[in-house]
């Protein structure tokens, strides 16, 4: 039986030129007579625009051009939301601001020099006059009647409300019996701060009269479709190419109004015109994740049984639409519910425009939001009814054979064992031993806290009729003639490994080394139709294009040995870079076959030349990974400091091709679930200046801030697709953010304490610690 | 101004403006790419390079600053053939992920390992705490620093 290489832990193909120095990311790629650009950005939150005086940036040593809002209009498109929700309002987002600018670092005018630090100089030239306007930043005071509107034309600060419900409400509320747990839960602005801030190569050759565009995206085709719009260019004069991405969690799921203006001013000037981010910029002006305000009800039975879920949600989206801002609040709805299944559900949802940079997808998009609920609300229910945390989660789960189960939001959930998850996060963490510790130390005044959290999240983005722009993956395969094999991807990683992933999945079906398999991604010459990479969707959807793909050449690849050996397709297996017979009696080599197919002397009738095949993947539905963590904390009483001491995690991601990038993924999830929950938080203050404006106020985690996490997966295998693979990029953010909180909570719930909002910084804990000593 | 400078071995002269910063020299004049840029605060230590042997923050350096010196960029820190332990290690261990980090953190390793040839992880993650990584959880990397560790100190390497 020929082995498989789906599970391996194999070495990434990525790396050697990663850690040799040698990979080319957006500001690496220099051009002939390239240009650097750099942007004038508001520096009020909310005013009008008089006057933009460029004079004496136009004069400034090495400046080529100056680009104003008034110059792009009506040739430079706006900045696209493509968020399909009923009564969604939309306000015009120009790429260059004219009459007035909604938040601070807005871009007003590009500058266009011969070096970056030219092109600097004279951006602090631009002079702007402006008439400040009251500033809008708290979202619930932006829905009182009173409030400034931001957009005038639009009536009133709600870009849109949307209801989920379910079930019957009339019985629930009318139920004495059922208890009612209310509690308010603030969801903290973050940035996704990736390691390479955004940047782009705008290139346009006048003789082709072709666009070529580098930039750092996680989707080169739709942002190909969509700056050909922008800039009223036919698609086939158009190419974008995602080079090395450093980075993204959902930051780069996007089209930037900078993108726009430097292919503009490329085709304008007839020469490349690069941008590159700096860090200040994108806290500034690349989207901001999360920042949601949950007022929720619980209805419970005496004995643990959650009944009901109420939820009201405030999204700040911020001034302006970004691509799926208004989206995003509306995942959290349709995840509320957890591993639960509970019966009725309510959730309205407001989206409310502040002045503030956009909101949009940030690792997890609306999924973390929802667990943090659910997860925070069924530690309240264990508390109040005096039961243990797991026990309580234990009795409200619905069982592997109640699966596909359909909620009451709408969702079907595939497959799933939450008991399993649990009861071994439970016997690897100690957890019986660590209730016992707990108590023990009690006594002695020290504060020991466990935080558990079941989640389940949806992934795999995903159904077509769901998605704004297609949720299918195109893939690709290829035998050359030297039977190397070339795999095409629409996907984008950025970091997650899929050179690697793909190449096992393509060298498992065609039986050939590991080493043969070259794969490529992100080139819209190169790669003909693709969606990109987010909503961890690379695995799931794009590997099983490939494994599609595969599938074909290798049914092609059969018939053509089948008629050379004289035996039937059937009785041929591909192993060890061979075709072969079972017993090995007949076999050719995979490179012989292949130059069979491709010079095409002797074909079996019927069977066209060459050996090409692909895939357009779609899903029939999402995917739903799951899993149990627990954090263990300790709380000094008198500091308020916390220290993470452990943290377990067992998480079920479907299917697992390579071990490795897996625990990688989780990893670097949990990393930013935690950093959440004790560190991170994106401040503007009353006027709308944004506080946390540099890597010295915005508290990304370091190496020394984590204890060494003890993880386990499990494989509960989806029908949705072939390779019966989840999704794992977003689960380790989506589980980890509540199981901290709640560790916090359990530490400090004998001195009263019930809920705190994050971040868990000391000086919060402390404060709260101080009143109640004081009480 | 010129910086006369002997980068990965080799000497150059270049007349520079005395704001050019180090890095945007390594960068831009000398061509290794291989040094990124991840802040303006001096915070993230993407920009790690060896001068004189000694661990810097080359966007917290003018290039004029370095005159004299000698520089070790991530680019000649091993070859293709003979990688240095450093790199066989992130490459084992999957210390990287998107690799906007890791030339960075195998030059602030380089350094720690320098100091402390054989750290505990406590050692490790407080050493390499002037260079942040978004996507690892920083785990893998210990490891693979760990890794590097080992082979260093073993008698073969």
């Amino acid at each position: 039986m020929p082995s498989t290489i789906l599970g391996e832990r194999i070495k990434r193909k990525e790396d050697p030129r990663l850690i040799q120095g040698r990979g080319h990311y957006v500001d690496d790629i220099k051009l002939e007579g390239m240009l650097h650009m750099a942007f004038a950005r508001s520096i009020h939150a909310h005013a009008r625009i008089k006057s933009v005086n460029v004079t004496h940036a136009r004069s400034s040593p090495g400046v080529v051009d100056v680009i104003t809002g008034e110059e792009i209009k009506g040739k430079l498109g706006l900045v696209p939301c493509a968020a399909g929700i009923e009564g969604l309002k939309i306000p015009d987002h120009p790429c260059l601001a004219t009459e007035k600018v909604c938040y601070v670092g807005e871009p007003i005018a590009a500058i266009i020099a011969t070096d970056r630090y030219l092109a600097r100089d004279a951006a602090d030239k631009i002079e702007v006059d402006y008439e400040p306007l009251p500033v809008v930043t708290d979202p619930e005071k932006a829905l009182q009647a009173d409030s400034t509107v931001i957009h005038p034309e639009l009536g009133d600060n709600v870009a849109f409300v949307a209801r989920l419900e379910g079930g019957d409400w009339r019985a629930v509320e009318s139920d004495n019996t059922l208890k009612v747990i209310k509690q308010r839960l603030i969801n903290q602005r973050l940035a996704p701060v990736s390691m390479e801030t955004r940047g782009v190569v705008a290139h346009y050759s006048p003789g082709e009269e072709m666009l070529t565009v580098w930039s750092s995206t996680q989707i080169p085709h739709i942002l190909k479709t969509q700056l050909a719009l922008m800039l009223g260019i036919d698609e086939p004069h158009c190419r974008v190419i995602a080079p090395e991405v450093g980075g993204g969690f959902g930051s780069k799921l996007n089209l930037y109004g900078e993108e726009g203006v430097a292919c503009y001013a490329s085709r304008k000037l007839g020469r490349p015109v690069k941008w590159i981010e700096s860090r200040r910029e994108n806290l500034l002006a690349t989207v901001h994740g999360r920042d949601q305000i949950n007022n929720v009800e619980v209805y419970v039975q005496p004995d643990g049984k959650v009944v009901g879920l109420k939820c009201w949600i405030i999204a700040d989206l911020g001034a302006y639409h970004q691509l799926l801002t208004p989206a995003i609040p509306t995942l959290t709805a349709l995840m509320i519910l957890g591993c639960y299944h509970i019966k009725n559900v309510f959730v309205e949802t407001r989206g409310v425009f502040t002045n503030k940079m956009a909101t949009d997808a940030y690792r997890g998009a609306g999924r973390p939001e929802a667990t943090y609920i659910i997860e925070r609300v069924m530690d309240m229910v264990a508390r109040e009814l005096n039961m243990d945390a797991a026990d309580l989660r234990m009795k409200n789960f619905p069982s592997p054979e109640d699966f596909p189960l359909d909620l009451p939001t709408g969702v079907t959930y595939d497959t799933a064992n939450y008991q399993k998850t649990l009861k071994r996060l439970l016997k690897m963490s100690g957890y019986a031993r660590l209730r016992k510790e707990q108590e023990k130390l009690r006594k002695q005044g020290k504060y020991l806290g466990l935080g558990l959290s079941t989640y389940v999240e949806i992934c795999a983005m995903g159904p077509s009729s769901r998605m704004p722009a297609g949720g299918w993956e195109f893939g690709s395969v290829k035998v050359e003639p030297t039977g190397k094999v070339t795999v095409l991807s629409g996907t984008s990683p950025h970091g997650q490994g899929e050179e690697t992933t793909f190449a096992q999945i393509a060298a498992d079906v065609l039986g050939i080394s590991f080493d043969d398999v070259t794969v490529y991604h992100g080139d819209t010459f190169q790669v003909p139709m693709g969606i990109g990479t987010f909503g961890s969707r690379t695995t799931a959807v794009g590997g099983t294009a490939i494994y599609n793909a595969a599938m074909q050449i290798k049914k092609k690849m059969a018939r053509i040995a089948a008629h050379k050996l004289n035996v039937k397709p059937g009785e041929l297996i591909f192993s060890e870079g061979k075709i072969r017979t079972r017993d090995g009696a007949k076999s050719m080599g995979f490179a012989e076959v292949a130059a069979e197919a491709i010079f095409a002397k002797e074909l079996p009738a019927g069977i066209e030349p060459g050996l090409t095949a692909h895939s357009f993947f779609e899903p029939s539905n999402y995917t739903f990974p799951f899993g149990a963590h627990l954090a263990v904390v300790e709380v000094d009483a008198e500091t308020g400091e916390i220290k993470l001491r452990n943290y377990y995690a067992v998480d079920d991601c479907g299917r697992v091709i390579n071990p490795m990038l897996v625990d990688g993924q989780i990893h670097g999830g949990l990393a930013q679930g935690i950093g959440q929950a004790l560190w991170e938080s994106h401040v503007y203050d009353e006027n709308g200046q944004l506080v946390t404006g540099t890597l010295m106020d915005y508290a990304v985690p370091k190496a020394h801030q984590f204890p060494w996490f003890e993880t386990e997966t499990m494989e509960t295998k989806t029908p949705i697709n072939p390779l019966g693979a989840k999704g794992v990029g977003e689960a380790g953010t989506i589980g980890s953010t509540p199981a901290i909180v709640n560790a916090v909570v359990d530490a400090l719930s004998p001195l009263g304490v019930r809920h705190l909002d994050m971040p868990l910084q000391p000086e919060k804990v402390w404060r709260v610690l101080k009143q109640r000593a004081t009480a | 101004m010129k910086i006369r400078a002997k980068i990965n071995g080799h000497l150059r002269e270049d007349e520079v403006e005395p704001r050019l910063l180090l890095v945007h020299y390594l960068r831009d004049v000398a061509g290794l790419t291989g040094t990124h840029i991840g802040c303006e605060t001096s915070l993230c230590g993407a920009c790690t390079v060896l001068l004189n042997g000694e661990a810097v923050k080359s966007c917290t350096l003018f290039a004029v600053q370095a005159d004299g010196s000698e520089i070790t960029t991530i680019e000649a820190l091993g070859s293709h053939d003979k990688l240095h332990p450093l790199q066989e290690g992130f490459w084992e261990e999957h210390g990287l992920q998107c690799g906007f980090c890791t030339p960075g953190m195998i030059l602030a390793a380089y350094q720690l390992l320098c100091r402390n040839p054989h750290p505990s992880r406590e050692e490790i993650r407080k050493g390499l705490e002037g260079n942040l990584c978004r996507c690892t959880g920083y785990q893998h990397i210990v490891k693979a620093v760990e890794y590097a560790a080992q082979k260093i100190g073993s008698p073969e390497a």
